[in-house]
């Protein structure tokens, strides 16, 4: 579906069922250079399981207008006014890589609206080299084939995806291809600049759930210790969650045991 | 490494889309003969049904064999994904009706395997389906064929079996400019000799009986998606960015921007058309498509020795071979086509249609048979056989002639090709001189 926020249209998809605001509403929030198909199986499962979705478009990318906003806090007001806008009140929050930033920054802000928070390939700070984002601003393609290369487990990487008849690295390097330009590098740039992960952690007073991949060389589950100590002690708790044989892709390359593994959590 | 992917085509062609068997440690891809998969339980089947876990559920629309050879297929292409599918036709069949139905209109280049003009030209009409058909070296002609309801350009690699090269950039130029896809038929070309998403296609097509399988020994056919066409940028294209009654109301660019036409194309072309590829056939063009680089290096270099061979005959008339300076898209192939033209050509020797008679029944080696792309080296009379529906204009605008003679040039000892194509030259002269 489509919405108005801040005066400019943004795509969110519902997972395949229209959004009710009476159901207990998940929002799902992609990461850098993404959109929300990368929710495809996430949204549709718990769509059909009881659950209101939103995956939203975030602004520049995919189908929303405007351009990428340039922080992690903006990008956290924003998804509050897209709450608001969808008439949700309380809502889990999931997020992916950067979008797991962003749901940390909200669940901070917005407390009282937070009911559960799960982090899916996150770490707090979460640097990206530098040879990255210089690629990402002057030869996207590079940065693509980069992001490839650390995306996804090496059993993932020559194929036998979960998906029949699809290959994770092509899908992967034309959804970022198809965003426009500078959206991956300002994205990017937000992820490394973004330093409160640690307070805004100290802050959160729901339940937690920090979901790493077995294999993701992009924010490896030994990396994740310093958030999930800064969660654990909080409030709600925090649990972490191993997918064995997964990379950093988790939501493609794992999509099963990722969907029990939400589900289970916001059944208890 | 390719922008897609992180390997070369040698080590894509055995690995792609295939890790060891979980359970047994297979190393082949097994053949998995079974026509469907037990459910978990109602949850999980229910699950696989509303496509919130992926999965299979009916060897029609998908099977664990059949999905290393797409997997593979599109690693190769550099595409998002693919669909194995009975035949290279049924391929062409599932691409037309995903895109369009009764009232659409195609654009496609007059050199085409003659079952691809067979469909365009008098089955699709009967469905509404129109096809215009344009000189492949003429812009304007692609241009202005277009009308307000096409919805798909069409070209093969190399045309068959006059060889001409589309010049796959300027004809996407075109279909982008007017928010339509290119589709290629890269049969003749197969991924280790182009890639025709670099240049610019949008959608992709092989007989997987030819090269890709390599043995003759098994037909089948894949449709790849290159993911970078906007089919809702585009607006022409309701199949694709409108909610589907057939499949629980899915707005299958919305599901996946960059995988829209695999989706519906699976959805609801495989499902409801049902030409699927048996996994036993689709084992078979796996072993083939194993060895497809070596494969296509060694075909390569026997059809510009045999092309060589035949172009210093004074029997022949007219060699069609993009690799030859003397063939007028030699400039555009040595562009597009930098590893190579092939192995498929086409020459007309003097004495017309009783010459090309006494040419093919002198040989030995070369089968005389309706196919390419087999190990083994192959020779065909197009205008009796693959082309005979096509009315003479219609042939001559091919390129096709009384006396056109199509080789497919296998992987035997050159020398002893060299000597078989002398055994059918010696017996052209004797009839000439008779």
């Amino acid at each position: 579906m489509d919405r108005l926020i801040r005066q400019q249209t943004c795509r969110i998809y519902t997972g395949g069922r229209d959004f009710d605001p009476r159901l207990p509403s998940v929002v799902l929030i992609h990461g850098a250079g993404h959109d929300h198909s990368v929710w495809h199986y996430q949204a549709r499962h718990l769509a059909h399981h009881g659950f209101g979705v939103l995956a939203p478009d975030l602004p520049g990318h995919g189908a929303s207008a405007g351009a990428p906003l340039e922080s992690i806090d903006a990008m956290a007001d924003w998804l509050l006014d897209m709450l608001d806008a969808c008439g949700v009140e309380h809502a889990v929050l999931a997020g992916h890589s950067m979008g797991s930033l962003i749901a940390l920054a909200t669940a901070a802000r917005a407390r009282e609206r937070t009911r559960k928070l799960i982090l899916i390939g996150s770490v707090a700070p979460m640097p990206v080299a530098p040879a990255l984002i210089d690629a990402a601003c002057s030869a996207p393609g590079r940065a693509h084939a980069m992001i490839n290369q650390w995306s996804y487990s090496a059993t993932a990487q020559l194929g036998a995806s979960a998906s029949p008849g699809t290959s994770l690295l092509g899908i992967n390097q034309r959804l970022m291809a198809r965003q426009a330009a500078g959206v991956l590098a300002t994205d990017l740039r937000a992820c490394d600049a973004w330093q409160d992960g640690l307070s805004c952690a100290a802050q959160v007073s729901c339940p937690t759930l920090l979901i790493s991949g077995q294999r993701d060389q992009m924010t490896p589950p030994r990396a994740v210790k310093p958030l999930f100590d800064a969660l654990v002690n909080v409030a709600g708790g925090a649990r972490m969650m191993t997918l064995q044989g997964a990379g950093h892709a988790m939501m493609a390359e794992a999509p099963q045991a990722l969907n029990n593994a939400i589900r289970g959590f916001l059944n208890t | 490494m390719t922008d897609t992917g992180l390997f070369g085509a040698e080590t894509l062609a055995l690995h792609a889309g295939q890790s060891p068997d979980a359970m047994h440690g297979s190393r082949a891809t097994p053949i998995h003969f079974t026509t469907s998969y037990v459910f978990a339980d109602a949850d999980q089947a229910a699950a696989l049904f509303n496509l919130e876990q992926p999965g299979h559920v009916y060897s029609r629309i998908s099977n664990p064999t059949n999905a290393v050879l797409e997997e593979r297929t599109a690693a190769l292409e550099g595409g998002v994904g693919a669909i194995a599918v009975a035949s290279g036709q049924a391929a062409l069949h599932l691409a037309v009706t995903t895109l369009m139905g009764c009232g659409g209109h195609i654009v496609a280049s007059r050199s085409l395997y003659g079952g691809s003009h067979n469909l365009f030209a008098y089955t699709l009409p009967r469905f509404g389906i129109e096809t215009t058909f344009v000189d492949p070296r003429d812009p304007d002609a692609w241009r202005s064929a277009i009308r307000p309801e096409t919805r798909l350009l069409f070209g093969e690699s190399l045309g068959n079996p006059g060889l001409d090269v589309l010049d796959i950039p300027t004809v996407a130029a075109i279909a982008h400019a007017a928010k339509l896809p290119l589709l290629v038929d890269a049969t003749l070309v197969s991924p280790a000799l182009q890639r025709p998403f670099d240049l610019g296609a949008d959608l992709v097509m092989h007989s997987a009986t030819k090269f890709i399988g390599g043995h003759g020994v098994a037909v089948g056919g894949v449709l790849v998606e290159g993911g970078r066409f906007d089919w809702e940028a585009s607006g022409l294209y309701p199949t694709l960015t409108e909610p589907y009654d057939g499949f629980h109301g899915m707005d299958f660019a919305e599901e996946s921007p960059v995988a829209a036409f695999l989706l519906r194309a699976r959805r609801e072309g495989l499902r409801d058309f049902g030409a699927c590829l048996s996994p036993m056939n689709a084992f078979q063009i796996l072993q083939g498509l194993e060895t497809l680089p070596l494969r296509m290096r060694a075909h390569v270099d026997n059809a510009r020795r045999v092309a060589d061979h035949l172009a210093a005959s004074p029997l022949v008339d007219r060699i069609a071979y993009p690799g030859l300076a003397t063939h007028p898209d030699h400039a555009l192939a040595e562009r597009l086509l930098p590893d190579g033209c092939g192995a498929v050509l086409a020459f007309d020797l003097k004495g017309g249609r009783e010459a090309g008679r006494a040419f093919i029944g002198a040989l030995r080696l070369f089968s005389h048979l309706a196919n390419v792309g087999d190990a083994k080296s192959l020779v065909i009379h197009p205008a009796s056989t693959t082309h005979f529906r096509m009315s003479a204009p219609d042939l001559a605008a091919s390129g096709i002639g009384e006396g056109t003679v199509r080789l497919s040039v296998g992987l035997e000892s050159c020398g002893d090709l060299l000597a078989d194509l002398d055994r059918g030259l010696y017996a052209v002269g004797k009839l000439l001189k008779a």
